[in-house]
């Protein structure tokens, strides 16, 4: 679905030349959940944003569904940043909001509009349709976004950090979101995040970055019973194992047991 | 106390301030006696006489007030509008490319520092003495702040937002209607604040050097035979005119800018 070969990418030239991400492979299966972890500074946002089309890579080769992405937005993605505040747009209503991207594939006004509609009940926003952003707490922003996101029916969704911004209660409920997203419309997600606990808690696999410049330290198959539940899978051993072990592998210290390179 | 009404008190008290200074400027003029300080009731009796006792189906319109006002009103409206009509679609383009800005720049710093005043001489050469002169003075004058105004808007445009629209692969036309122009406005709305009380200046300008019609005209005449009221009267409609257009433009922006106060205030 997507594989990512040899990935590098280096900002500015010459003496100020700075090797952000270095030689970074993985891959996603088809409606699988990959979460990219690692310290801030290891290039985590860099990779996503290659993989966006945003940035071309200095090195390396992206492949979307067997079609080669180079500096061009490749098909049926979508993407949730993490700044909501910015990357929605403020004079634009909700259900504007929402609908903007759809004028691609969908003809009719009234058309897309139901189809805006429809992604805000999915994310739990049915009552905000005609308010703007900036009238919603962050939480309800980011659940814009994601409606946007998924209105267009992506098959692979880029989510940089999306819960950076909001509080713990907040972001737990996002979490679960996510992770409904998933299994109800089979969506690949990657999703970069610098939080330990949510990089195993929502990862069907676990991507450890360690920087800078950005390696891939370890890949980690999460074995966890589905569905997951915020209180009762993180209180399992192989939760805390697998977090423990995260957490060592990001501060560079040896790992207990050899689970690392799967 | 409630927010109506502080509402109410600060509005009254605006007016209060107001009709005071009137009162000490009626009593100043009337002990002063001057010929060219006249008290403003005199003023406001000469602005009722000249302009606004003329029949009711003229909306009580003097032949003068009509020959003169409107006149002076429509080519601010011309100029002004030719000045955003221009100013805007340049100013975004401008703004959005980097090499076209980088080549322009030196230009436009040339163009919007030339005192206007100074170039009336080189309109009348250009337009000779009529309408044409007067509303493309006007229109020269006020599209530099627009168009400054309006490039610096286009250019600052959040990275975000335009990453927002490559991602969602927006096509040109709706970046350009539903990320660049609305990104732009409030920036835009400063220039044309800024242009519509230029715009008064350049047309009294135009309207002294030689016009056959106009506020500027009238005052003119009336400075030449030394009819002080009168000018008075010239200069305290000017004032009018100015704060009712300003403050009909900032109804319109009040309302086109509703997101941009409304964002503003929640993350400030």
């Amino acid at each position: 679905m997507l594989e990512v070969t040899d990935l590098t990418h280096a900002y500015g030239r010459g003496s100020s030349r700075h090797l952000a991400v270095d030689g970074i492979s993985l891959k996603a299966d088809q409606g699988e959940l990959v979460s990219i972890v690692g310290p801030s500074g290891c290039g985590k946002s860099t990779v996503l944003r290659c993989i966006a089309g945003l940035l071309h890579p200095t090195r390396g080769t992206i492949t979307v569904n067997g079609v080669a992405v180079h500096g061009t937005v490749p098909d049926g993605l979508a993407v949730v940043f993490q700044d909501y505040s910015r990357s929605l747009y403020p004079w634009l209503s909700v259900r504007d909001n929402v609908a903007l991207p759809l004028r691609r594939t969908q003809r009719g006004r009234a058309q897309r509009r139901r189809d805006a509609q429809q992604a805000l009940a999915v994310v739990g926003l049915n009552d905000t349709a005609h308010r703007y952003p900036w009238q919603l707490s962050g939480g309800m922003q980011q659940r814009v976004a994601i409606a946007r996101a998924i209105a267009c029916d992506p098959v692979l969704l880029l989510m940089d950090e999306p819960f950076g911004s909001v509080d713990a209660q907040t972001r737990e409920d996002l979490e679960d979101l996510v992770l409904r997203l998933r299994r109800d419309r089979g969506i690949t997600i990657l999703l970069v995040t610098h939080d330990i606990d949510e990089s195993v808690y929502t990862g069907d696999r676990v991507i450890v970055l360690t920087g800078a410049p950005g390696r891939v330290r370890a890949d980690l198959t999460v074995q966890l019973p589905e569905p997951r539940d915020q209180i009762t899978t993180k209180e399992l051993p192989a939760f805390v194992q697998l977090r423990t072990e995260v957490s060592r592998l990001i501060r560079g210290q040896p790992t207990r047991a050899g689970t690392s390179g799967g | 106390m409630n927010q109506t009404t502080a509402k109410a008190t600060r509005w009254f008290g605006r007016w209060l301030v107001l009709a005071a200074g009137i009162l000490a400027w009626q009593q100043w003029a009337e002990w002063r006696r001057s010929a060219f300080f006249p008290p403003p009731s005199a003023i406001g009796a000469q602005m009722y006489h000249l302009w606004f006792s003329g029949p009711v189906s003229h909306l009580a319109l003097t032949s003068s007030a009509i020959g003169n006002i409107l006149p002076s009103l429509a080519r601010v409206a011309v100029g002004l509008g030719i000045a955003v009509a221009v100013g805007a679609p340049v100013g975004i383009a401008i703004g959005r490319s980097a090499a076209v800005s980088g080549y322009l720049d030196p230009l436009l710093h040339f163009g919007r520092s030339l005192p206007a005043v100074a170039l009336v001489t080189v309109f009348i050469v250009l337009f000779k003495l009529g309408d044409q002169m007067e509303v493309a003075y006007i229109a020269f004058g006020t599209i530099w702040p627009i168009l400054v105004n309006t490039i610096d808007g286009a250019r600052t445009v959040d990275p975000l937002q335009v990453e927002t629209a490559r991602v969602f692969r927006l096509s040109a036309g709706q970046r350009l209607t539903k990320l660049i122009v609305p990104a732009t406005m409030p920036k835009f709305f400063a220039g044309l604040r800024i242009s519509l009380s230029l715009s008064l200046v350049l047309m009294v300008i135009a309207e002294l050097t030689g016009s056959t019609d106009g506020i500027g005209y009238l005052m003119n005449n009336a400075s030449n035979s030394y009819e002080m009221t009168e000018v008075w009267a010239g200069i305290v409609l000017l004032g009018i005119l100015g704060y009712a257009l300003n403050a009909a433009l900032l109804g319109v922006e009040h309302h086109v800018l509703a997101w941009h106060r409304g964002a503003r205030r929640l993350t400030n």
